[in-house]
């Protein structure tokens, strides 16, 4: 029988990988991942997880050790945060290059200086360009639900690429929140055994990652990128194989609230997107039509699912829990880009450190927003940062007026 | 391996199945490099008469271009074949040779004779 | 354990037309590495000149299993390689093969800690004393006077003592070797695969291009180095230190061979100036004298 627990994020994460098999967990203690290594080590230590973790001396090997057991052939999982993502960085790229499926909880916060454990998205929007599939979560729920499903997908022989679950730093992590959590039979039933492309064993003497010709390599790339479209389709299909298992669909990549009669879409991703509905009712109240776009998964970027939902809207409002700096938020570029701008665009970068963010602000800004593209007709407003109640038009909007 | 079932669910073994990926796997095989015969500028040249099969040549070898016959000596010693396709011509077989029983000489030597003699292989 | 040279398996763990340099001692080293563990062996491979040596897709020129890892993690990727294979019950060996960067400086972190969570696997750290690959920088393991690329005028450090440093971490077999000594090394890669938990071999490997000499002179003078006893062949076996033959016959300095017997022939120190030379002769004095301490607190000397 499933059974409804009172759980951390972290400790959904932690459920997700005991009820997945995954035999090898490598992990090196972060805030605020911490709790996910932590209650896995309880887990095997009271002999209900038939796992070994390896306790290794920094997230670089944590990744590595990993992703030698996972090559090796087992399931294998890490989880870490900010720096640790930043230093194992160079083998996410070597993971997802050799096609070794594993999976990995990245709990957002953001990079010093100066130290700040809170969250931000600047860590796992860093892995876009890095060859593994990314989601993210809105509660702990889907939390452990992105996690367990990721197994599969990344396992699926049409994808082949490791998959990170994000989850917001302290606000998802050390949350409590009800999760349910299902019986082993069914996730059994759900996950089928692990496959991968090779294992590296005695025996057939091969090498993985020698020196190929450079037009071989553009090749492997090119593979890697037909196997992120794959995974759209596997996204779908496994997500709705879930509704089945456990009573909650995942078939979309993209979850929208009332976007089909909106004129004003606020889109981005994580757990303040749950004020974002809260935001988008009031501003019903006052009159304006505004729908809640929400990326559940960033790569394979929801190319289609996202321009579906918002190209013929007014407006698309991004919020940005990042920035590249120089430039402007990270998924206000990607949905410029998807949308062809075609819409009024306004990137509102916000929340960056952990600065709290309520369905008030939200409705703040986006109103702010809605006026400008109102008096205005078409804007197009790439940096428009929220900071403590006020509005800052940043590089490379700096000349915005807003009055 | 033959895997049950139940073996399978655990995750213990994976199924391996490449999905018609292009991967990044090379498999062993000879000239991963060409044909490092090429490379050479001097050759190993070993005098039978003199070896006396010991062996040190083909297991100081970097290149494992050295391949043993036995019994095929003049005195009934095994004996060092050189493989000229893939032997790069260091000379550590020479060098370790205890009883100087290879001579490194010159490779244009060889080249001319080939040329006289209309054999294009190096 | 004695090793019969003829009877050593012919099967090719090094396969002709690889992509080493002419006289490469690392591959020298590994055919030696085929030999002693056979088909057992899956071999991690950090960045380093045995990356490249493994030639161009889509073959490779090792005869074993090879995974090619970035250059920090070889200790940490064998791990969780041992690990798993272990958990599916694989009758396997897994080795790291890494240089002197990939063990001394770059990979020091993983491999430290691999040796404390007493991993099982042989790490083995091939030494050319420099960063050969990309084209002689100096190491942590780089000797005192030698000309490197970023050394020009000698190095003014020393050697880091290695197989001390993992021997302090209380595993349970550290050895050196040399690619001059090939029975001997076969020998000690045997003994460690016999043994569980860590295991560490620090293997000498002469290298010509970087050493600048003459490419046939690779095992001589990885032997010379062993004769003069600026090379030390020594185990330890659960922290008890033997001197292995023939450096167990160099205790006296008399029995070695003039030092400047193995300078003279290398490029790389032909600069050296006498207080050079005399700083060198301290740096292996100083070796000796750790393994003559060692030995008599053990009560072996």
């Amino acid at each position: 029988m499933p059974k409804l627990l009172a759980m951390r994020g972290n400790e959904a994460v932690a459920y997700a990988a005991k009820y997945a098999r995954v035999e090898v967990v490598a992990a090196y203690p972060i805030t605020p991942q911490t709790i996910i290594v932590e209650k896995i080590d309880e887990l095997i230590s009271k002999g209900e997880m038939d796992a070994e973790m390896i306790h290794v001396e920094s997230e670089h090997s944590a990744l590595a050790a990993t992703y030698g057991a996972a090559a090796g052939g087992v399931r294998a999982f890490t989880a870490t945060s900010s720096h640790g993502l930043m230093y194992m960085y160079e083998v996410l790229w070597w993971t997802a290059g050799s096609r070794i499926p594993v999976v990995m909880a990245v709990v957002t916060r953001a990079m010093g200086p100066p130290w700040n454990i809170h969250v931000s998205h600047e860590d796992i929007l860093a892995t876009r360009d890095t060859g593994w599939l990314v989601s993210m979560a809105e509660n702990n729920q889907e939390a452990f639900d992105l996690t367990l499903q990721m197994f599969r997908i990344t396992e699926d022989p049409r994808v082949y690429l490791p998959g990170i679950v994000g989850l917001d730093g302290f606000i998802l992590s050390h949350t409590v929140e009800p999760v349910e959590l299902p019986d082993q039979e069914t996730v059994d039933e759900f996950l089928p055994p692990r496959r991968q492309p090779y294992v590296m064993e005695p025996g057939e003497p091969k090498a993985m990652g020698n020196l190929v010709p450079d037009e071989y390599f553009e090749e492997l790339r090119m593979d890697m990128q037909q196997s992120m479209e794959n995974a759209v389709k596997v996204i779908r299909e496994v997500g709705r194989e879930y509704a089945k298992y456990f009573g909650r669909d995942y078939s979309e990549l993209v979850e929208c609230y009332k976007c089909s009669d909106a004129d004003y879409i606020v889109a981005g991703t994580g757990s303040w997107m749950g004020d974002a509905k809260i935001a988008a009712d009031k501003l019903r109240e006052k009159g304006y039509r505004v729908g809640v776009m929400r990326l559940r998964w960033i790569r394979p970027f929801p190319w289609s699912d996202v321009r579906e939902a918002a190209m013929s809207k007014k407006a698309v409002i991004v919020m940005d829990r990042s920035l590249s700096t120089g430039h402007a938020g990270p998924l206000f570029l990607e949905l410029s880009s998807a949308l062809e701008a075609k819409p009024s665009m306004i990137g509102v970068p916000a929340g960056i450190g952990g600065v709290d963010i309520s369905y008030e602000d939200i409705e703040r800004f986006t109103e702010k927003a809605i006026q400008l593209v109102e008096e205005h007709g078409r804007v197009y407003i790439p940096a428009m940062w929220y900071h403590l109640g006020k509005i800052f038009p940043t590089y490379p909007s700096s000349n915005v007026k807003l009055d | 391996m033959a895997v049950s079932e139940s073996e399978q669910r655990r995750g213990v073994v994976a199924v391996i199945e490449p999905g018609g990926h292009k991967l990044p796997l090379s498999m062993a095989g000879p000239g991963a490099m060409g044909k490092t015969g090429y490379w050479r500028t001097q050759r190993p040249v070993v005098n039978y008469e003199r070896c006396t099969g010991c062996y040190l040549c083909w297991l100081y070898c970097p290149d494992n271009v050295i391949e043993m016959v036995p019994g095929k000596g003049p005195r009934g010693q095994d004996i060092p074949v050189i493989d000229y396709d893939y032997c790069k011509g260091c000379g550590v077989c020479a060098a370790v040779c205890p009883v100087k029983a290879i001579d490194m000489v010159d490779e244009s030597k060889f080249l001319a004779k080939e040329k006289e003699e209309g054999d294009g292989n190096a | 354990m004695a090793v019969n040279i003829k009877k050593l398996p012919k099967k090719p763990y090094v396969i002709p037309g690889h992509a080493a340099c002419p006289g490469c001692p690392e591959s020298m080293g590994f055919k030696y590495l085929g030999m002693a563990l056979g088909d057992k062996a899956v071999v991690v491979i950090p960045a380093g000149c045995s990356s490249v040596i493994q030639g161009l897709w889509p073959r490779q020129g090792f005869g074993l299993p090879i995974l090619n890892i970035v250059f920090a993690a070889a200790a940490s990727t064998a791990s969780g390689l041992a690990r798993a294979l272990k958990r599916r019950g694989v009758d396997a060996q897994v080795v790291v093969w890494a240089g002197d960067g990939g063990t001394a400086d770059i990979g020091f972190q993983a491999l430290s800690a691999a040796a404390e969570r007493g991993e099982d696997i042989i790490y083995i750290c091939v030494d050319n004393e420099a960063y050969m690959n990309t084209g002689i920088q100096r190491s942590g393991l780089t000797p005192y006077g030698a000309w490197t690329t970023t050394t020009h005028t000698g190095k003014k450090q020393f050697k880091k003592p290695m197989p001390q440093i993992v021997a302090a971490h209380r595993v349970p077999y550290v050895a050196t070797a040399s690619v001059g000594y090939p029975w001997d090394f076969i020998a000690k890669l045997k003994k460690a695969a016999s043994i569980r938990g860590f295991k560490y071999i620090h293997l000498h490997a002469p290298c010509p291009v970087g050493w600048r000499f003459d490419p046939s002179l690779t095992a001589k003078i990885a032997q010379l180095a062993v004769e003069t006893g600026a090379w030390i062949l020594y185990e330890y076996e659960n922290g008890k230190l033997r001197l292995n033959p023939p450096s167990n016959r160099l205790i006296d300095p008399k029995k070695r061979k003039p030092i400047e017997e193995y300078l003279k022939l290398q490029g790389r120190f032909r600069h050296l100036k006498p207080e050079d030379i005399e700083m060198i002769k301290k740096e292996i004095e100083t070796n000796w004298e750790d393994i003559i301490r060692a030995l008599k607190i053990q009560g072996d000397l």
